[in-house]
């Protein structure tokens, strides 16, 4: 009996020590709610772009403005490091994220280049906003395939 | 009991026999493409469906017209490195001829005549038309020379006993279509990409234990071979995108709600994207006729 006691409280505190490893869920809501804001915004723009809905220059200038404030979020503070697909649950953040930093900082500047891009263009008719759309989705693929986990 | 002996023994001779003629590397005769000359402008646009560059690029590298080889695809059995495909007469296969080509792409054989490992995708490529052979062909000799050398494969006891191949290929080469689709023009160029040049079906389709893929279940998705994760099905039952929204994904990367693609897909993506709208609305169109498995 005391044997399983003991068991059962080197179980307990090994899984608390799992549980109170630093909790990020936080960093991850902030995170994926910054690439949510990207695909309403986004969503917007693919809509007129494809004819799906109709040419609205105000509105297609404030999805534009929205994906570039976005762009300028500072990203440092979001991305603690440990908070990658093999520390916690719930992100497909890979570890080169942090190997690379550079890299992923630049991949994430590179967004921003083409959301000005966008910015410029997006009022200006709806011919214009198909090309830039695929602009800024080629910097969300090149992210995405260098520090983005499959999904599972 | 000699006398049966010497009967299994030759039972046995014969059989070998019959089984090294079986798995055999056969080349097309040098004859093949007599008469056809290829149109490297309309071999890039081959060159792009196929997706050569995705694969035979140095990784990472940006430049996807040098085809200097050395990237690395995980499996089940070894790992297999993309080797010098640029015109480099010694370092790539500036020396060889068009049929050589044409069955290193179609039939998997070298032209020292062993066959390849079908990580290189020649079942699906079995199905190009000879003019598409010719024309990419033709194109390649237009791309810069590379002397990086090729790097062998890391694959161990027995899938390096290339001969073994031979009788893979008894099993899992059969060139001719999956999908019937009629005499539709836009569903038969759809199929042309994507169960030939596209080559989809080699990450889309499960594989069976000797690495062979499951016809029964085409494009129902299947483990991400070289890594975690999977690759997702295509079929009605999993994926309920709209034709539209396929053709939109492969021109721009971004799914109906604005995520966008990762991994692999992106290579495919940007490869989508330089073809014609057609192309891709041929492509969504096939992907909307697909059976459920």
């Amino acid at each position: 009996m005391k044997r399983v006691f003991a068991t059962a409280l080197i179980a307990a505190v090994a899984c608390g020590g799992v549980a109170s490893a630093q909790d990020y869920s936080g960093h991850l809501k902030a995170r994926q709610g910054q690439f949510r804001v990207l695909a309403i915004n986004l969503g917007i723009l693919g809509g007129m772009a494809k004819g799906e809905m109709a040419y609205d220059a105000a509105a297609a200038q404030a999805a534009a403005d929205s994906i570039v404030a976005v762009s300028m979020i500072n990203q440092g503070p979001l991305w603690p490091e440990g908070s990658d697909e093999m520390g916690v649950d719930g992100t497909r953040a890979k570890t080169t994220i942090w190997e690379d930093n550079a890299d992923f900082l630049a991949k994430w500047s590179d967004l921003g280049a083409a959301a000005k891009e966008m910015q410029a263009a997006a009022g200006t008719g709806q011919a214009a906003i198909g090309p830039m759309m695929g602009r800024v989705g080629g910097t969300c693929k090149a992210c995405h395939d260098a520090h983005r986990a499959p999904q599972s | 009991m000699r006398r049966v002996l010497i009967a299994l023994a030759g039972l046995a001779v014969v059989g070998a026999g019959i089984g090294l003629a079986l798995t055999r590397a056969v080349p097309l005769p040098a004859s093949a493409f007599d008469g056809i000359t290829g149109d490297p402008a309309r071999g890039a646009l081959v060159f792009t469906a196929a997706g050569c560059a995705s694969c035979h690029t140095a990784p990472k590298s940006e430049d996807k017209t040098v085809l200097s080889g050395g990237q690395r695809f995980g499996s089940d059995f070894g790992t297999f490195i993309a080797p010098n495909i640029s015109p480099h007469p010694q370092a790539g296969i500036g020396a060889w001829t068009l049929p050589e080509f044409a069955s290193a792409v179609t039939r998997g054989v070298s032209p020292e005549g062993a066959h390849y490992y079908p990580a290189f995708p020649y079942t699906s490529y079995a199905n190009m038309t000879e003019t598409d052979v010719a024309d990419l062909w033709a194109h390649i000799q237009t791309l810069p020379a590379d002397a990086t050398p090729s790097a062998e494969h890391e694959v161990g006891f027995p899938f390096n006993i290339r001969r073994s191949l031979g009788g893979w290929k008894l099993l899992y080469h059969q060139p001719g279509w999956v999908m019937e689709v009629g005499d539709d023009p836009v569903l038969m160029r759809g199929r042309y990409l994507v169960e030939a040049l596209a080559h989809c079906a080699e990450c889309h389709t499960p594989r069976d234990a000797l690495g062979g893929l499951d016809r029964s279940r085409w494009m129902a998705g299947a483990p991400n071979p070289s890594g975690s994760g999977r690759i997702p099905a295509l079929t009605p039952d999993a994926l309920s995108w709209s034709a539209g929204d396929i053709s939109y994904y492969l021109e721009t990367g971004f799914t109906p709600d604005y995520d966008s693609a990762g991994g692999h897909m992106v290579a495919v993506i940007n490869n989508f994207a330089k073809l014609p709208k057609s192309d891709r609305d041929a492509v969504a169109a096939y992907v909307k006729a697909l059976p459920t498995p």
